[in-house]
């Protein structure tokens, strides 16, 4: 992956500036590495989703059904009847602007569209022209437009640059969420066929293998059999790999990149050295051996679908209870979708730590308790032994990845963990953390070769503000807690920030823990010798 | 384009209203029929704008956190700007109402050397809002003057408070200074500022000119051109109570004109982007406690997601061979077994 123009160049495009032109009349320019690919036929039709073929966004012809325009305004009515969301969204927004400079790909590429208020504006037009009065007596003065072939293309241009971050709804005085419009908008172009194939590929293996990648069932087990012979090697002890263990009190769901991508495989390390230290029952799944969902990336049907196969799973494996691993856009569905979606799952038990004893009382209805909740309890109650110096090589500061921090509220809970397993931690400044958070610029489906330079844009203010601890502060180390921050901020850190590493909190823990009869060691879980301790 | 229409547009109410006022014939409609029906579609369309949102479920529970949840024990929650319960959700949406909780974050993001980002707090459209919206607020209230016999008990209030400076004959109020100051700001912004200006349609415009209008007639008939308050309320009293009487004498063209504008604002609020004021209420990112792992939400329409999910058993059905070969449970020989 590359870009060739360096970032100080990059930056120099940026304008905040609107052309004279009124955006109605501005038709939109498919530059190169700033959108995705079309979906791949053969995954759409192994998941049945409609008007499956070879395309491009750049062809002339998207060979769409020809009664295209029907197809998307039945989808539309149909929508705004059941998403009281999406009738009141498309109502109520007054144009404040106070959205305007909050999304990281305006800041980052000064494109009035990517303002969230413009981007919603498109299905706005769309609406006005064809379910308001206003909109069908006098097009023109109440910024109304008909649903034509150009104004399609501008949907998939700039509904695929927003990554449902939801940062804009923080600031909206009214909550608008350009994350659900942007939902609503891809559900309504799949009608059609139009999506990318980083996000139906990825759906179409998971319905399919279980997981995203297409990995199979004893290829998972390879791979977490290979992380113990790993796990051995650094600590010298041999920890269960338990998969489709029927019985286990709790069911460990995971992102499938955990398994597979670096540096995700070292958190991936970190779980396992916690769970064996505390004697934890658990078991992996092969058939739910992904917890994330690109499935909410693309509509809620697909996001139901592939969610159903956690509670499956749950239920034939006869666990208890279930921890969901580290990954943001998995908590957006674990969170705020997986009980509506597949609930009730009344034949689960109300969480409770066998450690602790603790019970996990905010997860009552749905039984799924964030990995960061139950190790921030052990730490709590004193029962994992930590030595913080083992992540003294490490200055970190904290990524709150946007859907853990927008759609829940889980702030706390990792950096009472960082407190407790590392001495350097420097928080990046206030109105780029917590709720304020910017996204990684690469979620949603986003983090492609071909739309890199959208990337490296929508990160820039993520970037930045890394940049600011790591020349101030001497931060080496962004930690966070999301599956698609750990693939996609290395290289965006990279073109901003070179130096600076991506770590899961888990690994960090995985340092710091003092498992029983370990022999010394002499590495992190990365291989990185040991910051020796300070020999007199 | 869009302040230009915006602006026709209040050129051609002007010239109504004055034709309303100076045409005999007309008094009567405009005093009197016009009021009422700009009531009734105020009070209708508003009703019909709830009716159609309420219809639309809300599907899934979406709120937007703010802060901290409710999790651990030993962690503090944020309950207000990430409420659990009905009472903290009573609490956010009371600050978003009453003081524009959510705006007052704003910030402006601006890119300089080197290169560094940087979000200064940028709190003048909050100030200038809530400075329109609450001295709309008063100035709306005040008017029950005019509107019931005997006054209300918090108008005297509001109109010793109000008027507090003193100064002046008759005595100046705050917010009628501060709603054209509030006004000023919030339009002139639209005009200048060049990213809101592009975001802008003439249905932004417009209500702020109209909203002027209103504000300008009435401070002219208060502080310049007086108008027979008596008959006013007469008027007013008469409306409300069904039994309408006109009186010419009195009236003034500057009281026909404020009160057309009046009618033309009541008239197409439920049309326009004025109905976030029930809307606000009705925001789903908002108006929901994060109680999403503590309580189901239901979706009336789940059943309607009609994909059939993959199942175990077409997965180990596919997949038997290689884990069998890998040495994983299979469902299928256990059953077998027992
Ligand atoms: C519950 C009551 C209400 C709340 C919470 C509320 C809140 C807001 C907020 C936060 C804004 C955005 C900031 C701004 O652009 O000024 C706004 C804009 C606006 N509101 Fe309200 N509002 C309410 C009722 C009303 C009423 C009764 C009117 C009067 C007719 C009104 C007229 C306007 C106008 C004209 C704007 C647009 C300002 C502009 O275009 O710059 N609002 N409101
Ligand atoms: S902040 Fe909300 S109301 Fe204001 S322009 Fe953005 S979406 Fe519209
Ligand atoms: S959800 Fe995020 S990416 Fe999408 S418009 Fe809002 S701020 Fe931008």
């Amino acid at each position: 992956m590359s870009l060739k123009m360096k970032p100080e160049e990059l930056a120099q495009t940026i304008s905040y500036k609107p052309p004279k032109k009124h955006w109605i009349d501005n038709p939109v320019e498919y530059k190169k590495g700033t959108y995705n690919y079309g979906g791949n036929p053969e995954s759409l039709k192994y998941v049945h989703q409609p008007n499956p073929r070879k395309w491009q966004p750049y062809d002339e012809d998207w060979k769409l059904p020809e009664n295209w325009k029907e197809i998307i305004l039945e989808g539309f009515r149909e929508r705004i009847d059941k998403f009281r969301s999406l009738k009141l969204f498309m109502d109520i927004c007054v144009r404040c602007g106070a959205c305007a400079d909050k999304c990281h790909f305006f800041i980052g590429s000064g494109d009035p569209k990517n303002m969230p208020v413009l981007r919603a504006e498109l299905l706005r037009a769309v609406y006005r022209k064809e379910f308001t009065l206003a909109g069908k007596l006098m097009a023109g003065m109440a910024g109304a437009t008909e649903l034509t072939f150009d104004v399609l293309k501008e949907w998939f241009y700039y509904f695929y640059q927003c990554t449902q971050c939801r940062r804009c709804s923080v600031f909206c005085p009214y909550g608008i969420d350009t994350a659900e419009i942007t939902f609503l908008a891809r559900e309504l172009m799949n009608l059609i066929g139009v999506n990318i194939d980083w996000v139906m590929t990825p759906v179409s293996n998971c319905h399919r293998t279980g997981n995203h990648l297409g990995i199979q069932p004893h290829g998972f087990k390879d791979s977490i059999e290979f992380a113990a012979d790993d796990l051995e090697d650094l600590t010298g002890i041999r920890v269960e790999t338990p998969i489709n263990k029927k019985g286990a009190e709790i069911l460990f769901v995971i992102p499938s990149a955990d398994y597979f991508g670096e540096p995700h495989y070292f958190t991936l390390l970190g779980y396992m050295a916690l769970f064996h230290e505390i004697g934890l029952d658990f078991t992996f799944s092969s058939f739910a051996s992904e917890g994330g969902n690109f499935g909410s990336f693309v509509s809620h049907e697909l996001m139901k679908a592939l969610n159903a196969k956690i509670y499956a799973e749950a239920k034939r494996l006869k666990v208890k209870w279930i921890i969901g691993g580290e990954c943001g856009h998995m908590w957006r569905v674990l969170h705020q979708y997986m009980d509506t979606l597949n609930g009730p799952a009344d034949f689960l038990e109300v969480p409770k730590s066998p450690i602790t004893g603790t019970v996990f009382e905010n997860t009552r209805s749905t039984k799924m308790v964030h990995i960061t909740e139950f190790t921030a309890d052990l730490i709590k109650n004193n029962k994992i032994k930590l030595d913080k110096s083992r992540n003294n090589h490490w200055n970190a500061t904290f990524h709150d990845s946007c859907n853990p921090a927008r759609a829940m509220g889980l702030f706390e809970e990792p950096r009472y963990i960082l407190e407790n397993v590392l001495n350097n931690f420097t928080e990046m400044p206030d109105n780029t953390i917590r709720e304020q958070t910017f996204c990684c610029g690469s979620g949603a489906g986003l983090g492609t070769e071909e739309n890199f330079e959208m990337r490296m844009r929508g990160g820039f203010p993520r970037a930045n503000a890394v940049k600011y601890v790591a020349e101030n502060n001497g931060v080496n180390l962004l930690t966070c807690i999301c599956a698609i921050d750990k693939a996609t901020l290395p290289p965006l850190l990279q073109y901003w920030v070179p130096g600076v590493e991506v770590a899961g909190i888990h690994e960090l823990v995985g340092n710091a823990l003092v498992m029983k009869g370990e022999k010394e060691r002499m590495t992190d879980l990365r291989n990185n010798p040991l910051p020796r301790k300070e020999v007199l | 384009m869009g302040i230009w229409f915006s602006l026709v547009a209040l050129a051609a109410l002007t010239l109504l209203g004055l034709i309303g006022a100076n045409v005999p014939g007309l008094n009567y409609v405009f005093a009197v029929i016009i009021p009422y029906i700009a009531i009734t579609v105020f009070i209708v369309g508003i009703i019909v704008r709830i009716v159609i949102w309420a219809r639309s479920p809300v599907p899934f529970r979406i709120p937007t956190t703010g802060g901290q949840q409710k999790s651990l024990s030993f962690i503090k929650q944020n309950r207000l700007d990430n409420p659990s319960s009905y009472l903290g959700v009573l609490g956010r949406m009371a600050l978003e109402v009453l003081f524009f909780r959510s705006l007052f974050r704003n910030t402006k993001a601006e890119l300089k050397e080197g290169p560094n980002l940087t979000y200064g707090a940028n709190k003048w459209l909050w100030l200038f809002s809530l400075a329109f919206h609450w001295s709309f607020l008063i100035i709306f209230l005040r008017h029950f003057r005019f509107f019931t016999q005997p006054i209300p008990f918090f108008v005297p209030y509001l109109q010793e408070i109000d008027g507090f400076f003193q100064i002046w004959v008759p005595i100046i109020y705050i917010t009628d200074c501060v709603i054209v100051a509030a006004l000023s700001y919030l339009f002139f912004r639209r005009v200048f500022d060049s990213k809101i200006r592009y975001i802008s349609l003439p249905s932004d415009y417009f209500p702020l000119l109209l909203i002027s209008g209103i504000a300008i007639t009435g401070i002219l008939m208060r502080y310049f051109f007086k108008t027979d308050l008596v008959a006013v309320k007469e008027l007013m009293l008469g409306i409300l109570s069904f039994s309408p009487s006109v009186h010419a004498v009195g009236l003034s063209s500057w009281f026909y004109l404020h009160l057309f504008f009046v009618c033309s604002l009541l008239i197409y609020f439920p049309m326009s982007k004025l109905v976030h004021l029930t809307g606000i209420f009705m925001s789903p990112t908002r108006n929901l406690a994060n109680t999403n792992r503590m309580v189901r939400h239901v979706n009336p329409w789940i059943d309607e997601l009609k994909m059939k999910p993959h199942t175990y058993e077409e997965y180990e059905d596919e997949f038997r061979t290689v884990m069998k070969g890998a040495g994983m449970p299979l469902d299928k020989e256990e059953s077998h077994v027992s």
